[in-house]
């Protein structure tokens, strides 16, 4: 298990794949990941490709690790915009308008049990209108 | 093949207006000059579409006729007594237009993207000011170039080439003439092709900001480091800006998005200011969709006010935290949503996003999107700049005409035309 700082942005295989389709292969291959510093790799002992979960205050979410082509960076972990960073992240906007999408508290941990799931099944788990 | 030529692309705030495309059988076959978010757009909008307008009845979607679709739209609007208006930043200014005389008519609140964005940059700027300048200013002029909590590289691809470090301007011809800063958390593909990168720690840069302008009106900084950056490499920048010619500091969202938000981008604005009792220097923000900008000049050139724009009173009021999307659905206090050109389920914090399904959700969008799978009412539209013509203001405040380059699909209209089919039926014309 580790603690992270974890921050949501912007990448280009985001904006790529938006264009091909929400609900396609590559949206959900592109984005349901998150990249961490390779130290941080080794601290979970696996290697890029396998699953983790990462958990805040406010949700939880298992997506699949990627070594970071950013580093060094350790201790934060990058997860591009999307519904599955969203997952992770509270509502409060201190009065700004603006909740935070950067910078949150989260622990990582290997995820041993669980899949990531695809967009259909993540709107029929949370949303109950599916 | 037809080819057009100086295309305006629609993907982000670029607006990049030299990309010319071939055309076949009403379909886009070759793209030159765009990068690779450009390309993706122009090659797949056709994919993944919504063709037919859609009612959700006993939890499944019947198919409608637009009419049908309409009088449905119109029937929760009229019975809503606080519905939001929101997205915008994927359309064009002329649907904008009609939908802030919708949320006029119906007493609603209208906002658009920005409040998740950069509000945080627009309170800023409204609580302090700014020195500012269009792109083509910094093309031609700036030898000093920063971009702070942004990667354009993977945001703006052409950002760079078109209008800072690898753009031939008029006075500043080459890369060789600009010296080029990164300031980042991570060690971004924009920083790769930097000659500084400032690695700041996560959440500090207000006080990298602070020491910078410390530095700048010659205050000596007491510490060995601020925000994980040496002291000696602070003084270095302030500097640097100092000296240069003419700055340009482009901000994205890692100052708007992170603790601190608008407090982030008035000590950036504070720090430009100072920086232009020495020399000529600009802040501007980098601006995601491609017409983010429209929405809020659009909204202001109407209300007085760039987002979070509430009629509930009768008359315009603004006040972000309270009249912004984000909050009216975190306190429940909506009961219906129109939704335009925007992704609202996939981009909220998931507490708020589980709230907005509840409500009955209006969508008009080209493509199916978690947003269209909750929606009670679904109409698709085309394209702007790809399937109908439309305005769009670059991230700099230039208004660029969006052309028509091939036909929607049968029975597809565009945004600014449902949008005026709902409010004339909402009027009872």
């Amino acid at each position: 298990m580790i603690k992270v700082i974890l921050i949501t942005g912007r990448n280009l295989e985001q904006g790529t794949s938006k264009s091909i389709g929400k609900f396609s292969k590559e949206y959900m291959e592109k984005l349901a990941i998150c990249e961490l510093d390779p130290e941080d790799l080794k601290s979970l002992g696996i290697e890029s490709g396998q699953n983790i979960k990462i958990k805040t205050n406010y949700g939880e979410v298992i997506v699949k690790a990627i070594e970071s082509k950013q580093a060094p960076h350790k201790g934060i972990a990058f997860i591009p915009y999307s519904i599955w960073a969203n997952l992770l992240l509270g509502s409060s906007t201190n009065s700004s308008g603006m909740p935070t999408f950067k910078g949150i508290e989260a622990i990582i941990d290997v995820a041993k049990e669980g899949k990531i799931l695809d967009l259909n099944e993540l709107l029929k788990e949370k949303f109950e209108m599916i | 093949m037809k080819t057009i030529n100086n295309v305006v692309c629609s993907f982000c705030g670029c607006l990049c207006d030299d990309i010319e495309v071939g055309i076949e059988n009403n379909k886009i076959v070759k793209v030159k000059n765009a990068c690779s978010l450009g390309i993706s757009k122009f090659l797949n909008y056709d994919k993944h579409r919504i063709l037919k307008p859609r009612i959700r009845k006993s939890n499944e979607f019947i198919n409608v006729s637009l009419e049908e679709a309409i009088d449905e739209c119109v029937e929760i609007l009229s019975n809503a007594s606080y519905p939001i208006i929101y997205g915008w930043s994927n359309t064009s200014n002329e649907a904008l237009r009609i939908g802030v005389e919708i949320a006029e008519l119906i007493g609603g609140v209208i906002d658009n993207t920005t409040s998740v964005c950069h509000g945080p940059t627009i309170i800023g700027v409204q609580d302090i000011g700014e020195s500012t300048s269009t792109l083509g200013q910094v093309k031609n002029r700036a030898d000093l170039i920063i971009y702070w909590g942004s990667n354009p590289l993977h945001a703006h691809p052409r950002h760079l080439s078109r209008y800072t470090a690898l753009s031939k301007g008029r006075f500043v011809k080459t890369r060789k003439e600009r010296k080029v800063i990164v300031v980042d958390v991570r060690k971004t593909a924009t920083a790769n092709i930097a000659d500084i990168f400032i690695q700041i720690k996560p959440n500090s840069d207000y006080e990298l900001l602070s020491a910078l302008r410390y530095a700048v009106n010659n205050g000596e900084i007491e510490q060995d480091e601020v925000a994980g950056v040496p002291v000696e490499k602070i003084e270095e920048l302030a500097e640097m800006m100092i000296s240069c010619k003419f700055g340009a500091l482009m901000f994205g969202l890692g100052l708007t998005m992170s603790p601190g938000k608008h407090r982030n981008i008035e000590a950036a604005i504070a720090l430009v200011t100072d920086l232009n009792k020495y020399t000529k220097f600009v802040i501007l923000p980098m601006r995601g969709h491609y017409n983010v900008t429209g929405a809020n000049n659009v909204t202001c050139w109407i209300t007085g006010y760039p987002f979070a724009v509430d009629f509930s009173k009768g008359y315009p009021y603004y006040n972000p935290g309270e009249t912004t999307i984000a909050d009216i659905i975190a306190r429940g206090e909506c009961d219906a949503a129109l939704i335009v050109a925007s992704d609202p389920i996939s981009h909220l914090p998931i507490e708020s996003a589980k709230k907005l399904s509840k409500i009955p959700i209006i969508t008009i969008d080209p493509h199916e999107t978690p947003t269209t799978k909750v929606s009670k009412v679904v109409i698709p539209s085309s394209y702007v700049g790809i399937e109908c013509e439309g305005t769009a203001y670059r991230m700099d405040g230039v208004p660029l005409r969006l052309k028509k380059i091939v036909d929607p699909p049968d029975g597809i209209v565009s945004d600014e035309e449902i949008l005026k089919m709902i409010l004339s039926k909402l009027r009872g014309d």
